[in-house]
């Protein structure tokens, strides 16, 4: 009872996010780089923290990743790209990249027809290279602040940025406009399934993280905005300031 | 024990700084070639340990033996202690510094496994603050290339990388979080945080 009045308010809480982002990408504020830590929900983010590593504990570590042919991986890996381009040359467009969104729609378009259905990467062996995007993406390139950081059950660490750009990256997919029933969730599956595969791959770094450390929330929390605001910042080729440990 | 603990220390502490002067010589500029050679040698070496096919286990003094040549560890452990270690007296900094030493080469050469049958390329290197910025990255078999930095500084008397970058995740930055974390559970208390350290992983 008290579960589902959360839910809905959590559910509500997104909704005014996703609403308050978008005026704010309307007013077009200027982009700054965050440097520190913005948790104000610090103590509900832990218990969902505990959650999750309860959940990681559960699974058989690379058990997954060694019992299934490399082969097959890369098969699903390849598939669950293909079929993100359109979305990603969607969120390319809106971001004004240009380059990206030409690289998108050609690896669409060449492992679509020459990749069996996206199950070959042809397109690497005709050297375009992978782009990978997102609306979060977007709404960094729109000037939205990063917002507060948030621990999602099962997914991880996020940011309210982050956050407003899943849920709008729900409705972005024009694949899920243009197929039928069965074959639109082809893509949603594959990437599914390819996300289950890389964390068994990534399993002993993610224990080391969870299991090695003295405060796993605060070591999760701090490797995971430094590597999502480093993918953001050197997208645009801001180049890096370092503390000077001599300096001291 | 302690006590034991604390003269081998004194006495290498004391060898250290003999050594220390003995290396130090005026400063030659370095140059943004000298740091990328200095790098494409810590690959080499690092290569060297992996490919030799020893078991993980034995990797590791290998690597910590690279990290203690390479690295320039006081400043880092320094570093890591954060304003903990203002407080903290000088056969205590070293005793830090050498768990410091044995934590980094456990916790980070485990994990050069995954670079067996891939390599590192450098890419670029830029003037910093304190020397040069070496960009590397790593190509690893199954995986999206991984963007590695390093620091590198002769401030130390030698070349030296003082912090690391893998995709934006600052080592340095990272085990401070993680060390501040340790010594807030024990209290403050230094020496349990050192000798607890040793022991990790």
């Amino acid at each position: 009872m008290i579960n589902t009045f959360r839910s809905a308010k959590t559910l509500r809480n997104l909704t005014m996010l996703v609403l308050v982002t978008g005026l704010a990408a309307c007013s077009g504020a200027p982009r700054v780089e965050p440097t520190g830590i913005n948790d104000p929900h610090e103590q509900n983010n832990r218990k969902v923290h505990a959650f999750n590593k309860k959940i990681a504990g559960s699974g058989n570590g690379g058990g997954l990743a060694k019992a299934v042919p490399v082969e097959f991986q890369t098969i699903i890996h390849n598939v669950a790209e293909n079929m993100s381009m359109p979305q990603v040359a969607v969120n390319s467009f809106l971001q004004g990249d240009i380059q990206g969104f030409g690289l998108a729609t050609s690896r669409f378009a060449i492992n679509s027809v020459l990749g069996f259905a996206g199950m070959v990467d042809a397109a690497s062996e005709f050297k375009v290279p992978e782009h990978d995007t997102d609306f979060g993406e977007t709404l960094y390139v729109w000037g939205v602040g990063e917002g507060a950081y948030y621990e999602l059950p099962i997914i991880g660490p996020s940011t309210g940025r982050e956050v407003a750009g899943r849920v709008v990256d729900l409705f972005t997919n024009p694949l899920s406009y243009a197929l039928e029933s069965p074959e639109k969730y082809v893509g949603t599956a594959a990437k599914l399934t390819d996300r289950v595969l890389k964390n068994s791959r990534r399993s002993d770094m993610i224990s080391d993280v969870l299991d090695g450390s003295t405060d796993s929330y605060a070591q999760a929390r701090l490797i995971y905005l430094q590597k999502r605001r480093y993918e953001l910042s050197s997208r645009t080729g801001t180049m890096a300031t370092y503390d000077d440990p001599y300096a001291n | 024990m302690m006590t034991h603990t604390q003269t081998k220390l004194g006495r290498r502490a004391f060898i250290g700084g003999v050594c220390s002067i003995a290396v130090a010589r005026p400063a030659v500029a370095m140059t943004a070639d000298d740091a990328t050679a200095f790098i494409t040698r810590l690959i080499a070496d690092i290569y060297r340990v992996i490919d030799s096919g020893v078991p993980e286990a034995d990797m590791i003094p290998q690597f910590e033996a690279l990290f203690g040549r390479y690295a320039d560890i006081d400043i880092m452990a320094q570093y890591a202690l954060g304003v903990d270690g203002r407080s903290a007296s000088p056969a205590q900094k070293a005793a830090f510094s050498d768990a410091f030493s044995g934590y980094i080469a456990k916790k980070y050469g485990a994990r050069f496994g995954e670079f067996i049958g891939g390599r590192i390329e450098v890419e670029s290197a830029r003037k910093i603050k304190p020397g040069y910025e070496i960009k590397t990255t790593a190509y690893l078999r199954g995986e999206s290339p991984i963007d590695v930095i390093f620091l590198v500084s002769d401030k130390s008397g030698e070349l030296q990388f003082f912090n690391m970058f893998l995709e934006g995740v600052n080592l340095l930055l990272t085990e401070r979080s993680e060390i501040g974390s340790m010594l807030d559970q024990r209290g403050g208390d230094l020496d349990t945080a050192t000798l607890d350290l040793k022991v990790a992983r």
